[in-house]
Parts: C-alpha cells; sequence; structure tokens
C-alpha cells in the first residue's frame, strides 16, 4: 500500500535519506522529524516505524513525540496549510474577524482539511510578526495586515 | 569591506513579485554595472515596504526616498537622475503613508538602543559589517585580557538579569555554572520566544545574529563550557537562517571552533529548531526537546548549573541576556548600571501591540513608567480612543489598568502590581475590549500549550476555561467568580513549572480591577464593552432604516428580513453577530446593544 505524500519518493527512501543527514542518535530526533514533516507533508506511521528501528528508540516514544509538537502531523493534510495566528495581539486588532471570514469562505473550522485535499486549516500561536496582525500563513507566504476583504483574494492565488 | 554610499530596498513580497521585481533589480544591477557605479550602490531585497498596489516599489536611503510603479524601462532614467546626477526622479517619487510599521526607523527621544543597536543598520548576513561595528572585540578582551572568573565579575557587578522573563541575577547563574565541577559543561540559547506579543529576540536574532554568537561565546569562556546550543522556534524560519549563516562565518574567522583567536579556549555552536511548543521555552522543557523528548519540564532542584542537558551543568540564557554582554565588557559594568532603578539595572526591549499607534520594538532603560512608553514612545491609542488596560509579561503576565499608568517598569514593581516583565510583550487595549474576553483568550493559549504533566495546570486551566467560556455565553452562575479566585490561588501554588504557575494570572487580575464586568456579565447577562456574541444583538434603528436592503442581502446566513423602503429587522435567534450588515450599512441604521 503506498501512502500519498506530497513527495514523489518513496516515504522509505526519503525517511533515510533524512536520518543520514542528521545522524542515527536519540538527540536528532526533533529534527529528523520535522525535516520528514516538511518533506512529506505529514508524519506518516510507516516512517515513525523506520525512525524507531533507525535510530533503536520504542515506537511509543516516537510517538509521543510525533503528537506533542504542534507543527507534527500525524495526520495527512491538505496541499496547502494555512496557519491563522490568534494569538491576543492579533485578536485585539480585528483578528477575529479575519478568523470568521477565512471560515466562511473555506468551510472550514480548525484542525480541519477540505474534501477535495486542497486546504488544511489550522491556527497557530503567536508567530512574531505582531506589529503587522492579523497576520496568516499559507505554506510558507506570510500574510500581513489582513482585513476579512482580502480572505478571498489571498486563497485565489494557490492552486 | 566595501561602504556603499547608497542603498536600494526593493521589495519582493509576493505582490511586488507579480508585478515583475525581480526585473527590476535585475535591470537595476545591469544598468549600475554599466554606469561603473556596482560598488556605490547597493541593491537589497526589502519586504512590506507598505504600497503593495503600486508595486515594483522601493525605498532609496539616506534620502529615504519611495519610488513605486516602476517598470524595467524607468530603470536608465532612474540610475542617471538619482545616483549619477544626485537628483530626485520626481516622476518616480510616490509618497505614502507608512502603512506598515514593523519597527520605529528612528528611536524616540526616550530609547536608548544597546540590544537593537546594529538592528536595520548592518547586513547580518555579512560578520564583516558587525566587526566594524566593534564586533568581536569583546571576546577578544576577554580572551587576551580577562580570566573567566574576571568575565564573571564583570557581568555581576552590571547588574544585568535574565531578559527571558525570571530575571534572575546573570552573574549569580553563570557563578553557579562555573562552580559546577562536572564536565563536559553546556551552554544553551533560548531563543524560543513564544510569548504572543514578543518579537524582540526575533528582530536580534535576524537582524544581529553575531551580537548573541558573541555574548555566546563569552559566557562559554566564563563558565568553562565546551560545546553550545541556540534552541531556535521552527516559527522563525529567517532567523534560523541568519544564525546558521553567521555560525558558519564565525567559525571560518577563527571565532568559533578549535582554538579560538589562537588561544586554547575551544567552543562550538549549533542551532535546534523547535517544533511548534510554547511550553519549550521553559528551560527544563527546553532540554528534554534538545534531548528528542517531549517538552515536558522537571522540577528543580537539580538546577540546570548541576544538572542540565544531557545530565551536564548547563547555562541557559535567553538572546536578549547574550546580547548584553559584548557592551557590558565593552563599556563597562558601571555604564550598564548606570541605566535603570536601583534593582533593574540597563535596558530592556520591548514589542509594543495591540491598540496603540506606533506599534513595534523599543528598547527603553528600565524605570520607564508604562505611561511614557504607551503615549510618549508609543505615540498613544490608535484613532485616539480611551486606554483601558495594558497586559505586559505575556501570557502569564496581568492586565493593569489605568491607575498603574505611572508604575516604572522595574522587576519588582510589575510582580508586586500582580503582573510581571516577563519577556518583554506588551499588549495595550482600548475601551473597546472586553477584558472577560480577553481572560478567556489567554486562557485558551494556555490550556492548549499546558504539557499535561501535571494535574494542576492540565486540569485546573481546563477548568478556568470552562467557567469563563460559559459566563462569555451568558451562562455564568452565582459563585462562579468566588470559584475562579480560589482556582487561580491553588493552580498557581501547586503547579509544576511556570506556565502553570503563571496561567492564572490574566484571570486574576482581570479578577481584581474589573470585577464590575464579569458581574454584568454574570448577573446582567451584559457585555458592557459589545463584544461576546452572546451577550449582544445587532439592532436595526427603526426610523434611520431606509429599507434598501443592502443588509439583507449580504447576511450570511439570511437573518434579516424586511421589505423594500421598510424598517428591516435583524433576528437574533439565526444572526451570527459577523457584522457584515454593520458594516455594508450606508446609513449607520444598526447598532450593537
Amino acid at each position: 500500500m503506498t501512502v500519498v505524500t506530497r513527495s514523489n519518493q518513496p516515504v522509505v527512501d526519503v525517511v533515510r535519506q533524512v536520518i543520514e543527514r542528521h545522524g542515527a542518535t536519540k538527540d536528532e530526533l526533533i529534527p529528523i522529524l520535522n525535516e520528514v514533516n516538511q518533506l512529506l507533508g505529514y508524519l506518516p506511521t510507516e516512517a515513525l516505524h523506520l525512525v524507531a528501528a533507525e535510530i533503536k528508540v520504542p515506537l511509543s516514544q516516537i510517538f509521543s513525540v510525533a503528537s506533542f509538537y504542534n507543527m507534527l502531523s500525524t495526520k495527512p493534510r491538505g496541499r496547502h496549510v494555512i496557519q491563522f495566528c490568534e494569538s491576543a495581539p492579533c485578536h485585539v486588532v480585528g483578528g477575529r474577524k479575519v478568523f470568521q471570514a477565512l471560515q466562511n469562505e473555506l468551510g472550514l473550522t480548525s484542525g480541519e482539511t477540505s474534501e477535495d485535499g486542497k486546504w488544511t486549516l489550522v491556527t497557530t500561536s503567536c508567530l512574531g510578526v505582531c506589529a503587522v496582525g492579523p497576520v496568516l500563513i499559507v505554506d510558507n507566504d506570510i500574510f500581513g495586515n489582513v482585513t476579512p476583504a482580502q480572505v478571498p483574494d489571498i486563497l485565489a492565488r494557490y492552486h | 569591506m566595501k561602504y556603499y554610499r547608497t542603498h536600494v530596498l526593493v521589495c519582493v513580497d509576493p505582490e511586488c513579485l507579480k508585478r515583475g521585481a525581480h526585473d527590476i533589480i535585475d535591470a537595476l544591477q545591469d544598468e549600475l554595472v554599466a554606469e561603473g557605479l556596482i560598488d556605490e550602490v547597493q541593491v537589497l531585497e526589502t519586504s512590506r515596504i507598505g504600497g503593495c498596489s503600486e508595486g515594483p516599489e522601493m525605498m532609496v536611503y539616506p534620502e529615504g526616498v519611495h519610488y513605486a510603479n516602476l517598470t524595467v524601462d524607468d530603470i536608465p532614467y532612474l540610475v542617471e537622475e538619482h545616483f549619477l546626477k544626485g537628483r530626485i526622479a520626481q516622476k518616480l517619487v510616490m509618497p505614502i503613508e507608512k502603512t506598515v510599521d514593523e519597527e520605529l526607523s528612528a528611536p524616540t527621544a526616550k530609547e536608548i538602543r544597546v540590544v537593537l543597536r546594529n538592528c536595520g543598520v548592518i547586513d547580518p548576513e555579512n560578520i564583516e559589517e558587525y566587526i566594524a561595528e566593534e564586533g568581536y572585540m569583546a571576546l577578544a578582551k576577554c580572551l587576551t585580557e580577562y580570566t573567566p572568573e574576571q568575565v564573571v565579575n564583570d557581568v555581576q557587578a552590571s547588574g544585568l538579569r535574565g531578559r527571558g522573563g525570571a530575571g534572575f541575577p546573570t552573574g549569580k547563574k553563570w557563578q553557579l555554572a562555573r562552580n559546577s565541577p562536572t564536565t563536559p559543561k553546556y551552554l544553551i540559547c533560548n531563543a524560543d520566544e513564544g510569548d504572543p506579543g514578543a518579537f524582540m529576540n526575533r528582530r536580534v536574532l535576524e537582524s544581529d545574529p553575531h551580537s548573541v554568537i558573541e555574548g555566546m561565546i563569552i559566557a562559554a569562556y566564563a563558565i568553562g563550557a565546551s560545546r553550545g546550543f541556540i534552541y531556535c522556534r521552527a516559527e522563525y524560519p529567517i532567523a534560523v537562517r541568519t544564525l546558521n549563516i553567521g555560525i558558519r562565518q564565525a567559525r571560518e574567522m577563527g571565532l568559533l571552533g578549535k582554538n579560538i583567536l589562537g588561544t586554547d579556549f575551544s567552543f562550538d555552536l549549533e542551532v535546534r529548531m523547535g517544533a511548534g511548543a510554547f511550553v519549550c521555552g521553559e528551560e527544563t522543557a527546553l532540554m528534554a526537546s534538545i534531548e528528542g523528548k517531549r517538552g515536558e519540564p522537571r522540577p528543580r532542584p537539580p538546577f540546570p548549573a548541576q544538572r542540565g542537558v544531557f545530565g551536564k551543568p548547563t547555562n541557559i540564557n535567553n538572546v536578549e541576556t547574550y546580547a548584553n554582554v559584548p557592551q557590558i565588557i565593552l563599556r563597562g559594568p558601571e555604564w550598564y548600571a548606570s541605566m535603570g532603578t536601583e534593582k533593574s539595572k540597563g535596558t530592556k526591549t520591548f514589542a509594543l501591540a495591540g491598540d496603540v499607534k506606533h506599534s513595534g520594538l523599543i528598547e527603553v532603560p528600565l524605570g520607564i513608567t508604562l505611561r511614557e512608553v504607551i503615549f510618549d514612545v508609543g505615540g498613544g491609542i490608535k484613532e485616539d480612543k480611551g486606554f483601558k488596560a495594558i497586559q505586559t509579561g505575556g501570557p502569564m503576565g496581568g492586565c493593569l489598568p489605568a491607575e498603574y499608568l505611572d508604575l516604572p517598569m522595574d522587576y519588582e514593581a510589575l510582580t508586586a502590581a500582580g503582573s510581571m516583565m516577563g519577556s518583554g510583550g506588551l499588549v495595550v487595549m482600548d475601551e473597546e475590549t472586553c477584558m472577560v474576553d480577553i481572560a478567556r483568550f489567554f486562557m485558551e493559549f494556555t490550556q492548549d500549550e499546558s504539557c499535561g504533566k501535571c494535574v494542576p495546570c492540565r486540569v485546573g486551566t481546563r477548568r478556568i476555561l470552562e467557567i469563563l467560556q460559559r459566563i462569555c455565553n451568558g451562562e455564568g452562575r452565582e459563585g462562579d467568580l468566588e470559584l475562579l479566585d480560589d482556582l487561580c490561588a491553588e493552580i498557581s501554588a501547586t503547579s509544576l513549572c511556570g506556565l502553570g504557575q503563571g496561567a492564572p494570572n490574566p484571570v486574576a487580575s482581570t479578577l481584581k480591577h474589573f470585577r464590575a464586568e464579569y458581574e454584568a456579565h454574570i448577573k446582567e447577562k451584559r457585555c458592557p464593552a459589545k463584544v461576546c456574541k452572546a451577550l449582544i444583538r445587532y439592532d436595526i434603528l427603526e426610523g434611520v432604516c431606509t429599507g434598501c436592503t443592502v443588509c439583507a442581502r449580504n447576511c450570511p446566513v439570511n437573518a434579516i428580513t424586511g421589505e423594500r423602503r421598510q424598517t428591516h429587522y435583524i433576528d437574533p435567534e439565526i444572526c451570527i453577530r459577523c457584522g457584515i450588515c454593520m458594516q455594508v450599512c450606508n446609513f449607520n441604521a444598526i447598532e450593537i446593544n
């Protein structure tokens, strides 16, 4: 059974290459998982098994780390991941209305992926660009000073 | 080293890129080469100039001129007029009102920039520019003139306190690590700036990474560490990149690695990225994360200085703490101690955010009052609305109302007032903020970020959150406030780490200073600031409404009914309080009650 990921390489190859780059030791676990998550779009179970075997740590511990950190996902994500800052400074300058507009436009709430696999919407904590709040990130693009009216335009740029 | 007489900053945000920003840069560089100016005029890529729909655009310094709506054909003319003849190319100029104030472009009179002195002034990816600004002179001084003990003494004499939030005397912390007999010793920089609203560390890491690197090498010399980590949050990819470039360049110059500057002191550094967990800003959780585990704190003692990462003596300090060290060595601890108050010496960076006119980063001597920061440095409240409260110290800090505006910003004073210095995030709130909503909001954050290890935090914060949610939904009950008081006290007293100990602070401080607002929510089912959705209704004013139907047509849930030319009506059962009707109404006929 092949798992669908962002990469066109098989999961096995991606994971092995990452581990080789970082070294197969326990304290490299988070850098390894970070990079695999980046390359594959998320952490498939197969990848977790491989990492456990290579760095010789029980799968349960690997899973406990993978499920703890916000930026690692054990579930598949959409082609485009929207992160919306839900922290106080963005909130007090109109963030709530922007989030409402995002939810209305996508028909999704936080943590959900659209049926067609295009979008995943997640809320994130402070991104550190508070002076230009409200802020949202689509993939690696940061948008600041976002207004509800801009939301459809921003989303329209991504296929 | 090259000295440029002119700097051209071309915006390469997505909007400008679409409009051909890279073509402009190419054309510009070709033209500069053709005219023999390429060594005098530096072209840089930048972001967020502000005139996005008039892109491609650029800023030219030192004049500070803004050119916009540029095409490739404009470039020869621009180069000839401005760079050769020294005349501003007026027909290409577009004045802008700065809509994007990432940080104040020039320090205001009340600021003293120590940590931020190089930010925006030097190229962070070029170690030579840092060196030209006295960079690494402090390190040289330490390695050639001072014993490690003398370095510790200098830092102690300066009165520097940890800038991450707890404010522990830095010199003392270094002394403790120095005294530990076990080796190897480690040095860690906490760059996991997770406080919402705080981005001071990000600025320093992205714009002046060497100030941190140099500070760390000096610290390593002082305590006898051989290896160091900079734990940087993953949400700061540019900072990670700049740090890695800086480390590589420092190594190339013999400032990191074996036999630094030809002495027998060796130290090396690497960057470790976080993975999105606020709690990893807590030092023991951070160390767990470096070891490849869940970011769960552990009790102290033992303190990191005795047993830290990998079980070895470790000194952990915040980015800003390290960034102060080179200046303290170069200018002397007495200079540093001459600023600030008796117990809180030196300067501190703050990030002003929220409803304030000039949001952004500032650096001021400690002891400055809240009033001066908000109104003098920050320019006052946006749209000149009334000031309601300021939250200091991040999500574990308290909200202080107007009575505290003349409070000096110093560690002890802020703690005594029920808040804390924290990392330096300041969120200013105007009169249209609901304090109960704010308390709920911060609790949502801390609840989400709680690691789950100890019961008071894991369960306690959830219970507080549930009560606050009920209150904001109009389901507040008699006895809720007393219960909240109790819970806050218990959780603060019994949680394992700073996250749990501090999590109730926003709630406790708003209960103390804004109790009346809570009571209105519970007893009258009313939100005085008109924010909590369940407690407000949107009403159409009879007599003002013209029946134009615009609101009804725009309502996303079809909550509005009415005939043409007749007063319309919003059904409160269906209305989701999104506010669109109020935005589109041309007659101001809709109000919130």
